[in-house]
């Protein structure tokens, strides 16, 4: 399969675990990268070469290995800058994931000076759709401060419902805090828009950007947010790696999150001071060889280019959603054409559960993430308990789509609903 | 095939035409368990008679596995004494977390015995215990659980 720009069966090969077969010696069919992405080659390798040839604390170290493991640490985070179109490597902030990331800005708010406090009063606004990772630490935010949390509404065809966007976003909002792409319906959001609307409140955006990240050429300037969260394990890289990206004058301003080592100018007794952004953020030892392993994804996906994942991603999406429509039962929970939107597809099946889909389908060989997702407020607006979602990445081929499509077929017989 | 291993007719026929369906009054306690890892829900009633377990009903949604262990489960504890039933969801709890190697007793289990396959996987333990995880705390706040045991 080749036509956007790079060549899928050869970009497979880069793939070790692609390689495998299983259940019954058939391919695996991985179709599940909106939960983690598999690694290339050159990933694994470079966090085997860090540890067999560089470890070393970072930062911290005047020898040789100190230096390489340093030079390798912070060189990631030029990559990662130049990669989301970051203005200055030190607003690339290394966390453990995106869910460290957002709380790490829902904390510090409870405590930052105005205009940024949360406090009793002050509104914070997200959407139905988000992720519990951008629900339940804006509810841990505003029930410890007094603030009240409001949001965004559904449509049926699982779009943002933007109707009522001056009663959410008025002078009492702080923050708007929303998912750039959903990593349940799919569905892309008009994030500049809102953005505009939040900043002519004076409100602080945030953007989850864990299903954006990996899908689209991103530009953190273009979207008009503060602050944005990316994770790395779904963006080819190793687990237990993300980023905060904010805007210098914002990350100036905001108090740090942790306490420890690096994070500090001077530590006496009675007081501290600390390092300026990105260190103030980064207490303790970090993610070393996680970083130095997002660094080579980023490599990756560079060589190939955004452009051309995000054309690949958007061609196997309208694919499958097309072959999906055509099973019998089904019901597509998001947006079923490709018009501003992303990879993942959820779905339920008449008289069928996620859970015996995905098992019926695992037979196959084929991997697809069956319950709520994580969202489960988004799947109580669509009327559905719970959804199976197939979601592939630049490594996804037509054929497995296919073979996910019988799969289907395959399920509806087992059961006997077909 | 692995499938048929875990997905026994037993269960098929369990889940299509479940037994003792449907939430009924009246009852002594009523329990809502949820398994947080998928949303499956189950809320589980069960009405007392002395030491006798009268009825149970319930209702929930949930995939296959949970929804006949539930129906499998009124057919083992209704109308036994709470003690007996009880000892029965030890014998099949025990069977569940088994990871496939407790040889289960077809005399106390009964249709039972069809989830020693599904022992194996462990993502879906869970689900075979919801509804026996909702009796055990329906019996618990009728006040007979403590003193049964």
């Amino acid at each position: 399969m080749t036509g956007h720009g790079f060549d899928v069966e050869q970009v497979r090969k880069d793939f070790p675990i692609l390689q495998r077969r299983l259940a019954e010696d058939r391919p695996l069919v991985y179709l599940d990268s909106a939960n983690t992405s598999q690694k290339p080659q050159s990933v694994i390798d470079t966090l085997t070469e860090h540890y067999e040839r560089h470890n070393a604390n970072v930062a911290r170290a005047v020898h040789q290995l100190g230096e390489e493991s340093t030079a390798a640490f912070e060189g990631a985070r030029d990559k990662i800058a130049a990669f989301i179109g970051a203005p200055s490597r030190d607003e690339i902030i290394f966390t453990r994931g995106i869910t460290e990331a957002i709380n790490l800005v829902s904390n510090v708010l409870a405590w930052a000076d105005e205009p940024y406090r949360v406090g009793p009063g002050d509104e914070v606004v997200v959407t139905e759709m988000e992720h519990h990772s951008n629900i339940v630490p804006w509810q841990l935010l505003t029930q410890r401060t007094g603030a009240t949390l409001k949001w965004f509404g559904i449509t049926d065809d699982g779009r943002l419902d933007l109707s009522n966007i001056d009663e959410l976003i008025t002078e009492r909002t702080k923050v708007v805090s929303l998912v750039h792409v959903s990593n349940m319906l799919g569905t892309i959001n008009p994030v500049a828009e809102i953005a505009r609307r939040a900043k002519a409140v004076g409100a602080l955006v945030v953007l989850d950007a864990a299903q954006a990240g990996p899908q689209l050429p991103y530009d953190v300037m273009e979207t008009g947010a503060d602050l944005i969260g990316f994770t790395g394990h779904k963006l080819l890289g190793p687990t237990g790696i993300g980023v905060l990206w904010g805007r210098s004058e914002v990350l100036a301003a905001l108090p740090p999150f942790h306490g420890g080592g690096e994070m500090i100018e001077d530590v006496r007794m009675e007081r501290s001071t600390y390092a300026p952004a990105p260190h103030k953020f980064e207490a303790g030892t970090p993610p070393i060889a996680q970083a130095i392993g997002l660094g080579a994804a980023i490599d990756y996906l560079s060589a190939l280019g955004m452009e051309n994942v995000a054309a690949h991603e958007q061609a196997i999406t309208g694919y499958a959603l097309e072959r999906m429509l055509e099973v019998p039962g089904v019901r597509i929970l998001g947006p079923t054409d490709m018009v501003d939107r992303g990879g993942a597809i959820s779905f339920t099946m008449e008289g069928l559960h996620p859970h015996d889909i995905s098992q019926v389908l695992d037979s196959y060989g084929i991997a697809v993430r069956g319950g709520h997702h994580c969202a489960k407020p988004a799947h109580r607006r669509l009327g559905a308990q719970s959804s199976t979602r197939v979601s592939g990445y630049l490594y996804t081929t037509e054929a497995e789509i296919d073979a996910m499509i019988e799969g289907l077929h395959q399920v509806r017989k087992f059961f006997g609903v077909a | 095939m692995q499938l048929q291993q875990m997905y026994q007719e037993i269960i098929l026929d369990h889940y299509k035409n479940p037994h003792g369906r449907g939430l009924r009054d009246p009852f002594d306690a009523e329990s809502f368990q949820v398994n947080p890892t998928c949303g499956d829900e189950v809320t589980l009633r069960v009405k007392l008679d002395g030491d006798k377990v009268a009825d149970v009903s319930y209702e929930g949604q949930g995939c296959s596995i949970s929804q006949a262990s539930t129906s499998v489960l009124t057919d083992l504890v209704v109308g036994r004494d709470v003690a007996a039933a009880l000892s029965t969801m030890d014998a099949f709890v025990e069977l569940m977390q088994g990871r496939g190697q407790v040889e289960p007793d077809e005399d106390v289990l009964e249709d039972g015995i069809a989830f020693a396959g599904v022992a194996k996987y462990p993502a879906r333990v869970k689900c075979a215990l919801l509804g026996w995880m909702a009796f055990k705390d329906a019996v618990a706040r009728s006040g007979e659980g403590v003193t049964a045991r």
